[in-house]
């Protein structure tokens, strides 16, 4: 391994660090607008750990990728939450179901398991990135938490969003990323996804008068 | 050249009424694009009847064989059936006010966009795409089954999109690992997604990889085949969407869901060379058609009712392909088509009764065969047909896996048999005093556009007293295609 691959290395690694930290601090966020914000420093994270992998190797289409994650991730799906915020006029405290240290706790628990579970695979992969997966894996399963805990509909979709990213962390540490045309219809899909979400979210606020999904409880086996 | 025109006249309709479909004659423009897409589809069959699978398109891009040709031509033939039901249907919605002409064009796009992106999934080579389009359709219908913007339809909406979202999220990651096994294989780039490649190389993908990535491909595509544990969504979106979307969500959706499972069993077995993946449906389909069939029996509102049924069905379905061979195989399949056919034509039946009665709930409906007994025989056989009773090919389908069960899994026989019997007196006990009970109700003024319903029903009758050779050809083929 060369001099400048190793340096690369520890670039990622502290990337990747920081998107497992950025995760632990979304559990931890009460209010809704500084979630979206954290949810854009993640992307951004993810964006420049991209650039990195797609520079150090060689691999020109994860320049791409790093290009639309910035583009969705960074840039249009916090301004478009920021806007929706804004509109509906939903940012107030939220309280999790389950409170925050508790949540913190069973964070830990979750990524010592991710960590377990990676460890055969990223054994066998023979790229640059083998100790991110543990990272990737994590990431998801700290968002499911997220969408677990929360009963407000943002949040949830912001968990949502964060698996994703978590996802695509996967997809570029063990493989380089997926083939172009998928990663373009992945992110047509989450383009769509929340643009959808959007309109349901008026759809609602229009109907409840709150986006608090404690009021859809309705519809339970009896 | 034909699998162009089948996912071109979808998305082409789609747009169309996005752009136009406020008109008064959205419901006719809506059946004649799935007309279309209809022939379109019977060419492309009669095709590959004549010249066996072709991969088309670039470097591989669509992929047809026996299999999903099958899924292809249900599905638009399905797809049209319903949107002759939708019309009137959809029209008398409106007189009673419960849609708008605003509403009934995102209708009418989304649900051309909504085949065409099943379509897309049944035919593409990609499993990157086969992702992506499965996605796809799931959002086209979310907004669909919010169509009445009723609390309860709110509610159903948001929790299919969450619960298919994050389902549908872990199939992605089992996409990656197969992909981070392919790659290690085929080189990276575009084509190491592609099933055909994937398919040549089996062998040599690594197994602890595959095993891991199939758990995921299980559980996120599973979510939306409705397997229990992860049914949850299914009965809400059922039953608080319009009925035309309850019956392409269970007559086609499961399907294409559970298309997408076997396209990732057929790698995985070949990768490990054992029974695990087949073990694994075996598991999960017993345990939605048990689970399904008790909860049918506490149900009051019928969509939901129906809904549960479709899970065990599918269950069953599913716990046919997991045991594999020939036979088993076979009667998968067969029984996915008797499902989809009858399963939609009870929906079209019930949307009429519900509609004339006011009500989705059981007990508010009675006496059908008065009101009207178009409706009240159609639901009245659909049940029939559905329960397995002979000479309906429901009853062929399910002797077929049952027998198959019996040699090789017989202690899955006594659950399936308990499971078949309290699912059919439940269903039985309640259909029948919404046809034949007392009413007070008058006659209905109107004659109700079930044609759809009865030519299902035929179908379905036709298929249990006499197979052609050459379907049961086609049959054994794709079964021979999963592994037979």
């Amino acid at each position: 391994m060369t001099l400048s691959l190793t340096y690369h290395l520890q670039v990622i690694n502290l990337l990747a660090a920081l998107l497992l930290l950025i995760s632990f601090a979304m559990l931890s966020q009460r209010r809704i607008v500084g979630l979206i914000t954290l949810f854009a420093w993640q992307g951004a994270a993810l964006s420049a750990s991209t650039a990195i992998v797609a520079w150090s190797t060689g691999q020109h289409h994860l320049y791409y990728s790093a290009a639309l994650t910035l583009v969705l991730k960074v840039i249009a799906m916090p301004w478009f939450f920021y806007r929706l915020v804004k509109k509906l006029d939903v940012d107030r405290d939220v309280e999790p179901m389950i409170n925050i240290p508790t949540t913190m706790l069973i964070g830990i628990v979750l990524v010592i398991f991710a960590f377990n579970l990676a460890m055969p695979i990223s054994q066998m992969s023979g790229t640059v990135m083998r100790s991110t997966l543990g990272i990737a894996m994590a990431t998801v399963l700290l968002a499911f938490l997220m969408m677990i805990t929360r009963s407000k509909a943002i949040p949830q979709v912001i968990g949502f969003l964060a698996m994703e990213n978590g996802l695509f962390f996967a997809a570029t540490s063990a493989t380089y990323g997926m083939p172009l045309v998928v990663e373009m219809g992945v992110a047509l899909d989450v383009l769509v996804g929340v643009f959808v979400l959007g309109i349901f979210f008026f759809q609602i606020r229009e109907t409840f008068d709150s986006l608090d999904l404690k009021h859809m409880e309705k519809l339970k086996e009896k | 050249m034909e699998i162009y025109w089948v996912l071109g006249i979808p998305l082409v309709g789609g747009i169309f009424l996005a752009l136009w479909g406020s008109r008064g004659n959205a419901p006719e423009i809506n059946a004649f694009f799935s007309l279309l897409t209809l022939i379109a589809a019977s060419i492309l069959t009669a095709r590959i009847v004549a010249d066996g699978p072709m991969i088309v398109g670039g470097e591989g891009w669509f992929f047809i064989d026996s299999f999903n040709v099958f899924l292809v031509t249900l599905t638009a033939f399905v797809a049209f059936t319903t949107s002759l039901f939708s019309r009137p249907y959809m029209r008398i919605e409106k007189e009673h006010s419960r849609l708008n002409d605003k509403r009934l064009r995102l209708y009418h796009s989304s649900y051309q966009i909504f085949i065409g992106a099943m379509l897309l999934a049944l035919t593409t080579n990609n499993m990157g795409i086969l992702w992506v389009s499965m996605e796809a359709a799931t959002l086209a219908t979310v907004l669909l089954v919010s169509l009445y913007r009723t609390p309860a339809s709110l509610e159903a909406a948001w929790k299919y999109f969450i619960l298919c979202g994050v389902g549908i999220a872990q199939a992605l990651f089992g996409t990656i690992l197969l992909y981070f096994a392919a790659e290690k294989v085929l080189g990276s780039g575009g084509t190491a997604l592609l099933w055909t490649h994937l398919n040549e190389v089996k062998g040599q993908l690594e197994p602890t990889v595959l095993q891991l990535a199939f758990v995921f491909l299980l559980v996120g595509y599973g979510t939306k085949v409705g397997l229990a544990p992860l049914h949850n969504w299914l009965p809400d979106a059922h039953a608080e969407g319009p009925t035309p979307v309850s019956a392409v969500l269970s007559g086609l959706l499961l399907n294409v869901a559970l298309y997408a499972v076997m396209r990732s069993k057929v790698l995985v077995d070949g990768a490990l060379g054992n029974d695990l993946a087949g073990n694994l449906m075996m598991g999960f389909g017993l345990l939605s058609v048990v689970l399904a069939a008790f909860l049918i029996k506490r149900q009051t509102d019928v969509k939901r009712m129906f809904a549960y049924s479709s899970i065990e069905h599918m269950g069953l379905v599913t716990f046919a392909f997991g045991m594999g061979g020939p036979v088993a195989s076979f009667a998968g399949l067969l029984h996915m088509t008797m499902h989809s056919l009858t399963k939609s034509a009870i929906f079209f039946a019930v949307g009429h009764a519900t509609q004339s009665a006011g009500t989705q709930l059981m007990a508010g409906i009675r006496g059908l065969i008065k009101t009207n007994p178009t409706i009240g025989w159609g639901l009245m056989l659909g049940t029939v047909a559905i329960l397995g009773v002979p000479p309906f090919g429901v009853f062929a389908s399910e002797f077929l896996i049952i027998t198959t069960a019996m040699h090789e899994h017989a202690w899955a026989t006594p659950f399936l048999l308990t499971a078949l019997g309290v699912a059919f007196a439940s269903i039985f006990g309640k259909v029948q005093p919404m046809v034949f009970g007392e009413t007070e109700l008058p006659r209905l003024p109107y004659q109700p556009a079930l044609t759809p319903v009865f030519m299902h029903l035929a179908l379905v009758l036709m298929l249990g007293l006499f197979i052609p050779p050459y379907l049961a050809d086609w049959y054994r083929q794709a079964a021979a295609l999963l592994g037979g």
